[in-house]
Order: structure tokens, then sequence, then C-alpha cells
């Protein structure tokens, strides 16, 4: 689960990290409220996960009443639309206010765990400000990493070091750096994240450190012991079909294709858009029904992949562990019945009760499904249905 | 011969009186696994369904049972603290079914398993076979083939379930047997991974060949890429799931995430092949690159 750039700050700034002052916001009054609040210069930023708000006019620096205005009446009326939001573009209800700073330097801090050595990671680079994959390719040398102790945590000799590759000499500066860093981790560990950064740390022309930017994910698996994690969550950032395909516990992802598919397994449903795609056709999404798959769950799966407009056919492919054929067969044709199939649904099952599924079908005599040998038959069949 | 359990391995179920827990052991035992026993605290003293008896803690388990294996199925919430207490208890090989366990927990767990020299399989995977000898998971059984003297036996790795049922299926229809098969879950950290059971397949007499079944995110395909150019003799056959994923996007499992610019399926397939392996364009072809490799 991801969050805004305010709650992350907030989250820093409650462990220590020195954060400028700043206030969030949802109508024009109140930025301009929080702007004589602040300072006489401030930064206006959208509360929005897509990036690229700068070159949409979507952070703005402002240091008279008429420019805030003007501003946060933009941003709170239009849609914003970069390269990450698609064409029709995004709504904002959220601004956050803070005060301008003037930068120095910028710097890198970050925050994932290391699948390879299987601990949580910190890095570091003097090289901020911009995206940390472009400094991976063009310069690693320029990040430095310090891995943790699975159980004891960032320890302070190597938050020392850490703030030695960053260079600061200067005591009051290298206490707050010593804060942001291992502040960063303490919100990581506490709070269960995935990934946290702040992105840049920068020290100001009068000297001082702070965290001008953050962003922070956070561990879905992890959510329920965070209660306050979940009343952060946005549910306007999302897809409509992913948020209710989520709350009946299903695992489904839209794409652009018209194909659509219902399969159980995350890696089988992944091989199955692989296969549409190497028939030439197009996957509409990515759904896995889980393991413990019931009627209700099969049937709700069938109508969240049938409300994609796209969608012409539909490829189900099921090979039964936990999952019975016999079930999902069941679900098949209750949905069937249910909701009618407005698309040819091709239909391949293999492993746990098959034959007593096959029958299932065979017997409920279903307009529109189409039954299938193997995956690969099952793949051209969808493709040329469609 | 096989790799990590066999047809001695005495297996019991932590979290057997949940319906998952009570199902999947039934089917091992029917499957022909020694299940000796099963734990849920506060039920000990009394017997299973399956009329095997149920221990409040894995130490007295083992003090009676002698297991030396155990099968995970206890909630996410608490599956980590289970696995640790499976290893205190003197478990060698941990079988972590349970899907959902927080990151931060295996990173703990992993640390404390490590330490005690235990193997732990998963989590969030459907565990290991031995076909004809011993299941310690959910696969169905009946897709497996054992192997015969004289007739080729393939070693399987997989991040996946179900696609790992699909190369199963797909070898067992022609004619190639299993020497053991291994679940390694779809978690960004998780237990043993390619590189460590790509070794002890090498070192197999039984097994003939392997099978990786990888996807997307991360980056322990392009390791075991490495590795095998390295020192894998045996021939390794490969698919990768998530061609068409898109990136920044989780993929059903934990660890399926093309973030940062890396754990693309591209990149994996590129160093898988650069390595010499034959990989499959697609998962229904994954038996005929094997047979192909195979009559090299």
């Amino acid at each position: 689960m991801r969050i805004h750039e305010y709650q992350a700050r907030g989250l820093l700034a409650e462990v220590g990290v020195p954060v400028p002052a700043s206030q969030v916001v949802t109508t024009v009054q109140e930025a301009i409220e929080a702007f004589h609040l602040i300072d006489t210069t401030v930064v206006i930023k959208a509360q929005v996960f897509a990036g690229g708000r700068g070159k949409a006019g979507f952070v703005k620096l402002c240091s008279t009443e008429a420019e805030v205005k003007a501003a946060a009446q933009f941003m709170l009326t239009n849609r914003m639309i970069s390269p990450q939001t698609g064409p029709e573009g995004i709504p904002v209800g959220k601004l956050l206010i803070a005060a301008s700073v003037d930068i120095e330097s910028e710097y890198y801090l970050g925050m994932v765990v290391d699948r390879s050595r299987h601990v949580p990671v910190m890095m570091v680079s003097r090289e901020g400000g911009v995206e940390i994959e472009e400094v991976a390719a063009r310069n690693p040398q320029a990040i430095v990493k310090e891995w943790l102790h699975p159980h004891l945590g960032l320890m302070p000799y190597q938050v020392g070091k850490l703030v030695d590759v960053l260079g600061f000499t200067q005591k009051q500066q290298i206490s707050d750096a010593r804060k942001a860093i291992s502040g960063l981790a303490t919100v990581f560990l506490k709070e269960d994240a995935t990934l946290a950064e702040i992105n840049p740390l920068v020290r100001t022309k009068d000297g001082r450190i702070l965290a001008l930017d953050a962003k922070m994910t956070f561990d879905d698996n992890a959510l329920f012991r965070h209660k306050r994690l979940q009343d952060m969550h946005d549910p306007t950032e999302e897809n409509p079909a992913e948020l209710r395909a989520k709350q009946h516990e299903l695992s489904y992802i839209a794409l652009d294709g018209n194909i659509g598919c219902l399969v159980n397994g995350a890696g089988l449903a992944m091989a199955t858009m692989d296969i549409i795609k190497l028939h030439g056709g197009q996957p509409a999404n990515f759904l896995d029904v889980g393991g413990g798959v019931t009627t209700e769950r099969a049937i709700e799966a069938f109508k969240i992949i049938l409300s994609d407009p796209q969608v012409r056919g539909i490829l189900v492919n099921i090979f039964g562990g936990i999952a019975k054929c016999d079930v999902i067969a069941g679900a098949l044709i209750a949905a069937a019945q249910e909701i009618g199939f407005r698309v040819p649904v091709v239909v391949r099952l293999e492993g746990t009760n098959v034959d007593k599924a096959r029958q299932m079908l065979k017997e409920a005599n279903i307009q529109q499904l189409v039954s299938a040998g193997d995956l690969t038959d099952a793949a051209k069949k969808v493709c040329a249905a469609v | 011969m096989s790799i990590l359990v066999n047809k001695n391995t005495r297996v019991i179920c932590q979290g057997i009186t949940g319906s998952a827990g009570a199902f999947h052991t039934a089917q091992c035992l029917e499957y022909g696994t020694q299940m000796v026993g099963g734990v849920t605290p506060s039920k000990g003293g009394q017997k299973s369904e399956h009329g095997l008896p149920i221990f409040n803690t894995c130490h007295e388990a083992v003090a009676a049972t002698h297991a030396d294996a155990t099968m995970i199925f206890v909630p996410a919430p608490f599956a980590a603290d289970a696995a640790m207490e499976a290893a205190d208890a003197g478990i060698k090989l941990i079988v972590l079914i349970t899907e959902g366990i927080p990151t931060l927990d295996m990173v703990k767990a992993r640390k404390f398993l490590d330490d005690r020299g235990v193997r732990l399989i998963g989590p969030n995977c459907p565990g290991i076979i031995t076909p004809g000898e011993c299941k310690i998971g959910i696969m169905p059984g009946y897709i497996h083939k054992a192997r015969t003297p004289g007739a080729p036996a393939v070693g399987i790795i997989s991040r996946s379930g179900t696609l790992t049922y699909e190369a199963v299926w797909q070898c067992t229809s022609r004619g190639i047997a299993q020497t053991t098969c291994v679940g390694i879950g779809g978690d960004p950290v998780k237990g043993l991974n390619f590189i460590e059971l790509l070794e002890l397949f090498e070192h197999d007499p039984a097994t003939d060949a392997m099978i990786m079944i990888g996807e997307i995110g991360g980056t322990d395909e392009e390791n075991a890429a490495r590795y095998i150019k390295e020192k894998v003799r045996k021939p390794v056959v490969a698919f990768i799931a998530g061609q068409t994923a898109p990136p920044g996007k989780r993929m059903g499992h934990a660890g399926a995430i093309i973030s940062g610019g890396t754990g693309d399926a591209k990149s994996k397939i590129a160093a898988l092949r650069e390595a010499g392996l034959a990989v499959a364009d697609s998962p229904a072809t994954i038996g005929d690159t094997l047979v192909t490799r195979l009559k090299r």
C-alpha cells in the first residue's frame, strides 16, 4: 500500500526527521490561510501518487496571496495529466503547502528489503533529487549501502558511516543527518515498509538539513497490525475494479487487451497472459482466483472481468491443487446462469477432480462455453474467438 | 534417489486441526507420506481426525514422534513464529505453505533458522514432493511420476504453484519421471532458492536434468544463471512467467514485481540463455523443451 507525500512526511517528523513546516489543505481558502501561517514563499504540491507533477504544473512556487490562490484554484479544479496518469488524467483533492527552501545540495536516502541477502538495506547517495534508478544505471558507485542486522536493525556505527558518505562535517548537520537516516530506518521497521525514500534530503543555503520529499509503500501482508496505516489508505488512487477484486480476496490487475483471464495461481496467471500474447492475442487482465476458491468468489471474478467493456473473450485456465476443478465448473455454471456470458469462454481444466468437472460442464450444456484440451489449444481457441 | 525428502522422512503438521491443515494431512497420508503427528496449541493429548497424535508444542511433538520435517498451515500472523518454534525443537526441514506472511517477519525468521542450520522451503509455496515416496504440501499427488530404473528423471524447482503442476504434468505425460519437485514460493524473502537446489540436484545421481520455473521480480534467476554457467553440468530447462506483466504492479505473488529497473522477464530470459539454458517460450512447451534438450 502506498501513502501520500504529506503522510510520509508526517511519519518521518514523528520520529525526529527534520522536515520543512507544512500543512495539508483541501480548499483555496485553506491554502491562503496556510500560506500566511507558514512563510513568505511556499511551494504548493498536489498530493497524488502519479509522478510528473512538476511538468504538469501541479507543483508551484508562490510568494503572494494571489499566486497561492491561482495555483490552488488551478490544481483543485483541473485534472492532472502526466505520462503516468494516462490521457484522461486524475483529479486532485489535497494540496501540500510547505515552506520553500533555498537548496545548496541534494542527497538521496532510501530503504528496501534486499531479496538476495534477505535483510533490509539502507542506501544513500550524494546524487539526490533524481530517480535512484538513473543513478544506479549511470554511476552505481555513487550509491553506498549498509545492510541491517535482521534482529538488531541499523546500528549507530552504520549511521555514522553513512553520514560520512554524505560528507557532512558541521556538528548540527551531522546530528540532523543522523536523525534523518535513523528515523527512516525506524519508520521502515516499525511500520513494515517495503520502500521508504527521502529524496531529496537537502542542505539549504543557510546550512539546515531537511527532508524535502518522501515516498513510502507498505507491506500489504502486514497491514493487519497497523491500524493507522489502514486509515491512511486512499481508495481514490486505486483502479475501481482492482479495489472491488481485493474486497473479494481476488488478485486482479487491469491491462489493455481484450481477452479476459481467470486463472488459479499467480505464476500460472502470468503464464496464461504470456501464452495469449504468444498466440497473437492481448490479455485484458491478470486474475488469480486463489487456492481456496468458492463459487461466490468465482462468480465475482467473472463479473469483474466482464465489467471491462473491452473484453471480447475469456480464457479460464485452472490447474487444480487446492482449488478443485469441480468447484470451478460449478462456479462457471452458476455464473453462466446468473449473469450469462456475453462473450465466448474457453475453458481448460486439469488437476484435482477434473473428470467430474468435465462431466458437469458437458451436462450443463452452456452456450458460449468452449472446452479446450491443453493450454496451447485453449490459447489458440480464445485468440481465434475474439 | 531424491533430494531433501524420501520414504523415511517423518513429518508433522503445524495447524493440523485447521481446515487446510486437516485436508492436506489426509492427502499426504493417502499419498504415503509418513505423517507422524500434528501441533495445535491447547489441543495437545487429543487425536486428529486422521488418528494422529496432537501436541501443544513442536518440542513435545519432536520428542514423542522423532519427526524431522514439518508442514506449516498456521495463519500468516503467527506463521513465522511457528517456523522458529519448529527450528528450536530440532526440526531440520520446514515446509511453510502459508501465504501472506509479513516480509519483515520472514527476515527475522530466516536468520533464526539459518543460525540453527535448518532448511526452509517457502513461504507461500506448494511444498515438496519426491514422487512415490513423500509429499509434503498441497500439490495434487497423482500428476507426478515416480522414477523407474533406466528411465529419465528430472528435478523441478519453481517459484509458482500451479505453474509447477503444469510443468510436472507435461513431463509425466511425456514419460519423464521426477526425482523431487520443490516449490520455493512467491515471496521476496524465502528459504531455499534456485542455487541451493540446483546444487543438490546436480549431486543427486538419480536426477538427469533440471527444470527451473521463475517469474518476474528480484534477481534470483540471474544469480542462478551465473551459478549454472560455472557449476552445473546437467542440462537445465527454464521458463519465466510474466513476459507481459507491466512494471510497478505486484502480480499476485508478493515477490512478483518489476521495480527499480530490475526483475523483468526479458533480462532473466537473456541471462539464462546466455548461461546455455534452453528457455521455453510458452508455458505449454516446457515438457517438449526438456525432451529436446535430453536428446541432445
